[in-house]
């Protein structure tokens, strides 16, 4: 990165008188201007969080009541079949989401990458879908995967009448339009990531790879993609919170259906805590949703933050 | 800024296999315009069109009445304004929540990175975590602070609730670029007699454009698609566009009029497909700056 | 402790707005709904216009979305945070679920005075009221069910002469409808859809008193018995008669597959009528309204309420002025003639009426006598969110194959127990 500031080699002040308040708030200055978001996010962040949790233990039905009555939710709750089938749908979908999505990416940013006439004009085109709102791009994607009015229909009008495409109506196979969907949405984003991890390698270490003799598939395979470990890391924590949030996809594209086939966790939560009149039940499926996004963002996060502190 | 490398080729960079790689490349456009293509050619049907026929053929008659109704006299609630109204309301709770959590964000990504103390890691981890909780839960516990507040259902009330949950990411975004900005040139300012902020407006600012980028797409698409925060803290002069698009769309009786709903989306979405269009040169860059940096 | 929380901070935002609104002395009251397609959104600008005419300026608060699965969402937030509307359009359980938090507003001087205990039906009265005997609601419609909408000409062609008396029958039409190359039921696969159908056949299996107790009073025996399993038997029986694209299929789309004869009949409420008096169809000649075969007499009903909540003194007047307008006759009339169901009182005049709806006010007025008007399980009407939504998950999981008859009586059974 070779950020440089023209204003910096200017003079910026003159020096000044300093007394020993000024000193002493230019001291404090930074902690104090941090400190109102750092309340903000205490509150309306770990508060409300200790709020569901605790909310999580009583029973609490249309609004919050506050009467403790120990884990008896999360007995509850993992007795529930539709919370089973949301945790199933979860993994099937998070995981395909995840690994499609970077795989894609990483695709995509390779190919534009190279020397590509028209990219300014492709790379809009992969990521304007991230700029709609679902609540009606999935109702589009709802009618083209309609084997009644969609791709299926559109076939056999051409002509080609063995074509069957109806995933969408199949309890085994809704949940992978799902992830047809949620791909479509967010790989463009992933692809920016990349491409953005593949500009910014520094060309002294690929010529020197070159130099050895490296071909172009060798030198991605070996140099470059591990030299994107940074953009990994950082579309996969992305990638794994739009799943663990993933909602207005669900209910514009299937609504949880057929049956129940694609209800996922935040649908699951939504649905008790507000439609069904179960507050201490979805607060009981929003701790272990948060408990999952720990697991998976707390280690990220430590060792992120402890490896800048090595360098 | 300027050397941005083009990789590897691939392919040899034979004819044939430039040919391929652009029908890859094709393709895949293809992909992701097909939804907006779908949008745009049902948008401008008569609904029977729609109703009887091919979803991907082209219309046979051709009409603008879908987008004039999605505009200005669609019902959308008692009264047949459209989605007209409502974009007001968005942009004055959309600017303002951008404006102050970028402000917010890039002081403490600054802080977080040139003034760190004992303990800033687990603070910033602390923030940062904030960008994965779930939105649903927070729903109740703010209607009480908002309440307790008075600021239940006032565009302020949006404001401070969209500011608070994007302070996350932008603070991210700005500590991750900020990182990569030569701490020595902050540190001879101070020794010139620069104070906090004079360093933040006349050297870290100036060069924050491509994170700027950044954190408007990311941020203004988020508050501006965002439906469960618009629907829950809004009062009926304050209900933002989304909130008019679900009216619009998820009516649960009646008469779908999809070519209305669909020319209503392409609407609602046209802001942020702008901000997209115009800044998305930028977007990369800043991506490259920041957010892809460990 | 909650509600003093609540009431407290009810209090709170009524002196913030007394200081607000000293400036403008107009009367307001702000409705949340969620009726914005355009022809009961028209039909409630009436309502409004009849209030602008009284002084009264209505601000409108629409939040669409499946029978307000998110108006009420949006309902929890406001009163919450101690800004309630000033009423709030509900149904069935909700209003009871509602009341018991202690938010809503007296309507009873009014209700006396305008003697809505002799002209509302006595089975909706139980859910216009709180647990004190106060009116709290103003019903503005009753809808019902238990209908079957058919199109005349595939009726003509297979021979369907009068109505179809009992499933029996049914299954016979419908065998001669697919042989004439039909789909014979429209239908589409959304859970409250599966409901609508499933409570139609629960009540003409079992008969009225079954239904009560299994759909009702959610009796554990009446729920496991074996009639419960013959009702999921003709369920899957009905599987056989649909299109395989029926999951998640809009209810006015599969209506529209009525209307275009692709297909024979629909099982759905009386809100259909709408959308074939729109496509111009005229009832008896073009389309056959009937009850569900085999449940003649009986009516599931359904009603939309506006429920007036806890709003400070100065908005008080206005409030029950919004009441009185919506239970007038007038208002009654207009609204319920574009919306598809009768009026909320029975004394209301037939004449403006279309055949259907005549039908229908005079089936209703029938069942209120005999005490064989029963709540609507698929709208709210039977139990409380917990249980119907228990319910849904059971009757949906079993269309869509996941449960054979025997499991899916005990699944309904143990979803139940455990909702409660």
């Amino acid at each position: 990165m070779t950020a440089t500031s023209t204003t910096a080699t200017e003079p910026l002040v003159r020096p000044r008188r300093s007394s020993a308040f000024r000193r002493g708030l230019q001291d404090w200055l930074p902690r104090i201007v941090l400190a109102p978001s750092f309340a903000v996010i205490v509150l309306f962040v770990y508060g409300f969080i200790i709020f569901t949790v605790y909310l999580s233990m009583t029973s609490s039905t249309l609004l919050p009541r506050f009467d403790f009555i120990g884990l008896g939710n999360y007995v509850k709750l993992f007795d529930l079949p539709n919370w089973w089938i949301a945790l199933k749908n979860l993994a099937i979908f998070g995981s395909l989401y995840i690994v499609i999505c970077c795989v894609l990416g990483l695709l995509l940013a390779i190919l534009l990458d190279q020397k590509i006439r028209g990219e300014g004009v492709l790379r809009p085109i992969y990521l304007y879908p991230m700029a709609l709102s679902f609540i009606v791009t999935g109702t589009a994607w709802k009618w083209f995967l309609d084997p009644g009015i969609g791709l299926d229909h559109t076939m056999h009008a051409l002509g080609w009448t063995s074509f069957h495409f109806g995933w969408i109506k199949d309890r085994e196979m809704a949940i992978y339009t799902v992830v047809i969907a949620a791909v479509w949405q967010s790989s463009g984003f992933v692809m920016a990531m990349f491409l953005a991890g593949l500009r910014g390698i520094d060309t002294e270490i690929m010529r020197a790879a070159q130099i050895d003799g490296a071909g172009p598939w060798q030198l991605y395979r070996r140099i470059i993609i591990p030299m994107l470990r940074p953009a990994f890391l950082s579309a996969f924590v992305v990638l794994a919170h739009m799943a663990i949030k993933s909602y207005d996809l669900v209910i514009a594209l299937t609504n949880g259906g057929p049956g129940r086939a694609t209800e996922l966790p935040a649908t699951f939560m939504y649905s008790y805590t507000f439609t069904r009149s179960q507050m201490a039940i979805g607060a009981a499926s929003a701790v272990v949703m948060l408990m999952m996004v720990a697991s998976i963002i707390v280690p990220y996060l430590y060792s992120e933050l402890s490896t800048e502190r090595e360098q | 800024m300027s050397t941005a490398t083009e990789g590897p080729q691939l392919g040899s960079g034979s004819v044939f296999g430039r040919a391929i790689l652009y029908a890859v490349l094709i393709v895949f456009a293809v992909y992701y315009l097909l939804p907006l293509v779908i949008m745009l050619l049902n948008s401008v049907k008569p609904l029977d069109e729609i109703r009887s026929g091919n979803l991907i053929a082209p219309p046979q008659h051709w009409t603008l009445q879908p987008w004039l109704s999605a505009w200005s006299e669609a019902q959308v609630g008692v009264q047949a304004t459209g989605l007209k109204p409502y974009f007001v309301n968005s942009f004055l709770m959309v600017i303002p929540a951008v404006t102050i959590s970028m402000v917010l964000g890039a002081i403490n990504g600054y802080v977080l990175t040139k003034y760190r103390f004992k303990g800033d890691s687990i603070v910033f981890g602390l923030i940062l975590f904030s960008c994965f909780i779930p939105f649903q839960i927070v729903l109740i516990p703010m209607a009480k602070v908002l309440g307790t507040l008075g600021i239940a259902g006032t565009v302020p009330g949006l404001v401070l609730v969209h500011v608070v949950y994007g302070l996350g990411f932008t603070t991210l975004f700005f500590r991750n670029y900020y990182a990569a900005f030569p701490t020595e040139l902050i540190r001879s300012a101070q020794v010139d007699g620069a104070g906090f902020f004079r360093i933040f407006w006349r050297i870290l600012l100036p060069s924050s454009g491509p994170i700027i980028v950044v954190t408007i797409i990311w941020q203004f698409t988020n508050i501006w698609n965002d439906f469960l925060f618009g629907a829950s803290f809004s009062d009926f002069d304050s209900q933002p566009m989304t909130v008019a698009l679900n009216n619009l769309v998820s009516s649960s009786t009646g008469v779908k009029e999809y070519n209305v709903h669909f020319a209503g989306a392409v609407l609602a979405a046209l802001p942020t497909l702008v901000v997209y269009i115009v800044s998305g040169r930028y977007f990369v860059r800043g991506l490259m700056a920041g957010a892809v940096k460990g | 402790m909650y509600k003093k929380f609540v009431s407290t901070f009810a209090g709170l935002a009524t002196g913030a707005a007394l200081f607000v609104g000293s400036a403008a002395a107009q009367e307001t009251v702000e409705v949340l709904h969620w009726w914005t397609a355009g022809g009961e959104a028209a039909a409630l600008n009436v309502l409004k216009k009849q209030l602008e005419e009284e002084g009264v300026t209505w601000e409108d608060m629409p939040v669409a979305g499946g029978s307000g699965v998110q108006a009420m969402t949006v309902l929890r937030s406001r009163v919450t945070s101690g800004n309630a509307p000033t009423a709030v359009q509900m149904l069935g359980y909700d209003i009871t679920e509602w009341a018991d938090q202690g938010v809503v507003a007296d309507l009873s001087d009014l209700a006396s005075k305008e003697n809505w205990d002799n002209v509302v039906p006595t089975a909706l009265q139980k859910f216009s009221k709180n647990s004190e005997g106060q009116w709290i609601a103003a019903p503005v419609d009753v809808h019902s069910t238990n209908w079957m909408w058919a199109n005349k000409k595939i009726f003509d062609e297979v021979g369907v002469e009068g109505d179809i008396k009992d499933w029996d029958q049914l299954i016979e039409v419908l065998d001669k409808i697919k042989e004439a190359g039909y789909t014979p039921v429209a239908y589409g696969g959304q859970p409250w859809q599966d409901a609508t159908v499933f409570e139609a056949v629960v009540l003409a299996t079992g008969g009225p008193d079954f239904y009560k107790k299994a759909l009702n009073d959610f009796d554990e025996e009446t729920l496991g018995s074996d009639t419960m399993k013959q009702v999921f038997d003709r369920m899957t029986k009905l599987h056989d008669y649909v299109d395989p694209n029926f999951s998640g299929r809009d209810w006015n789309l599969a209506t529209a597959m009525v209307i275009n004869g692709k297909a024979a009949v629909q099982f759905m409420g009386d809100w259909a009528k709408g959308e074939f008096l729109r496509a111009d169809m005229k009832p008896g000649e073009d389309f056959v309204c009937q009850r569900f075969p085999g449940t003649e007499g009986s009516v599931l009903f359904n009603s939309d309420q506006f429920v007036m909540f806890k709003v400070g003194e100065d908005k008080r007047d206005a409030q029950l002025k919004l009441a009185s307008a919506v239970m007038s006759p007038e208002f009654q009339i207009a609204f319920n003639k574009v919306k598809g169901s009768v009026p909320a009182r029975t004394d209301v005049a037939p004449d403006e009426f279309d055949a259907c709806a005549q039908k229908g006010m005079k089936q209703l007025a029938e069942a209120n006598e005999n005490n064989h008007l029963y709540g609507s399980l698929a709208h709210g009407y039977g139990a409380p969110s917990a249980v119907k939504n228990a319910v849904f998950d059971v009757v949906t999981a079993h269309f869509n194959g996941e449960y054979t008859s025997e499991e899916a009586v005990q699944a309904l059974v143990d979803a139940v127990a455990s909702a409660r």
